[in-house]
């Protein structure tokens, strides 16, 4: 077993609070990505489409 | 592909598409080699077991200011070459740099609890960091007040640029002023002064955060891309139903 020594508080409420802002970074992009696709498929069943012609949500 | 080429953001996104699952593997892979490699490094002679809070510290440290000379580049970009996802890398990018600048800063603080005896001492390399943070918030909060994108752009780049006069200050603090953080002790003239039981795990980590960065700041451009999309087609619409 690992000993952190007199000071184990410390070093585990750092790499707690890395992990914790790490994953909150990362459900944030994630669900900033399923809001926009779905707003652009909102804007693809009202008929809108890009000047290329494709669909709003094509990639 | 060329850079020119990454310039159509379609082309930009199909990248990206294809590189994201195997950026996000690699760097998920790298974290729990890094994280396990810190687990296992010995007690430092001082610090004892706080050198394991390094390990994220310096990463964190390194990256604050690595995301703002991004910015800085992307601002360029913006600014002189005009390139159309020069200022979507920029905002992408501010709000991950803000994340990393609130890490180093707070784990630094966790570190010098024990170590120095206090959280915090207005020194000269803690004061620069904190200013670098208040900077990206203050950049968020002016791409957040101005809802034109290319307006927001411009006065963004050229905040952004001047904003880089602070990154030579954070780097060579230590050595300008007499301050309580201690020097640098890997990127130094002569070689790093680490022992290799601290100094891998310490690049390994942070060679796994620069991937997270790419990772998080590709899913964010691509997002901002998208999230411009939304915006022309919504006036498109707008003005169809006027017409």
């Amino acid at each position: 077993m690992m000993s952190l020594g007199p000071y184990a508080s410390f070093i585990v409420t750092s790499y707690a609070l890395v992990a914790a802002v790490v994953l909150i970074l990362i459900v944030l992009i994630a669900s900033d990505y399923r809001r926009q696709m779905e707003r652009l498929r909102e804007l693809d069943a009202s008929g809108v489409s890009r000047r290329s012609g494709r669909g709003a949500a094509d990639i | 592909m060329t850079l020119i080429d990454l310039a159509n953001p379609t082309r930009f996104l199909t990248l990206t598409a294809r590189l994201l699952p195997w950026l996000a593997a690699v760097t998920a892979a790298l974290l729990l080699i890094g994280l396990y490699q810190s687990a296992m490094a010995p007690d430092d002679y001082q610090q004892g077991a706080t050198v394991k809070i390094m390990f994220i510290h310096v990463p964190n440290a390194w990256l604050s200011m690595f995301v703002w000379g991004v910015m800085s580049l992307s601002a360029l970009g913006t600014l002189v070459w005009r390139h159309p996802l020069a200022d979507v890398a920029a905002k992408a990018a501010a709000p991950i740099g803000a994340a990393f600048t609130f890490l180093a800063l707070v784990t630094g603080s966790l570190w010098g609890r024990p170590m120095w005896g206090t959280y915090w001492e207005w020194d000269a390399r803690l004061t620069s960091v904190l200013i670098l943070f208040l900077m990206y918030l203050g950049l968020i909060a002016l791409w957040r007040a101005v809802e034109d994108p290319s307006r927001a752009a411009r006065a963004a780049a050229i905040l952004t640029l001047v904003g880089a006069i602070n990154l030579p200050i954070i780097k060579f603090s230590v050595d300008w002023w007499n301050t309580l953080h201690q020097p640098a002790s890997v990127m130094r003239i002569g070689g790093s002064s680490l022992d290799p039981a601290f100094l891998i795990p310490l690049l390994v980590m942070a060679v796994a955060f620069s991937l997270l960065f790419v990772t998080l700041h590709l899913a964010a451009m691509r997002n901002e891309i998208l999230r411009r999309r939304v915006r022309s087609l919504q006036m498109m619409q707008a003005s169809q139903r006027a017409a």
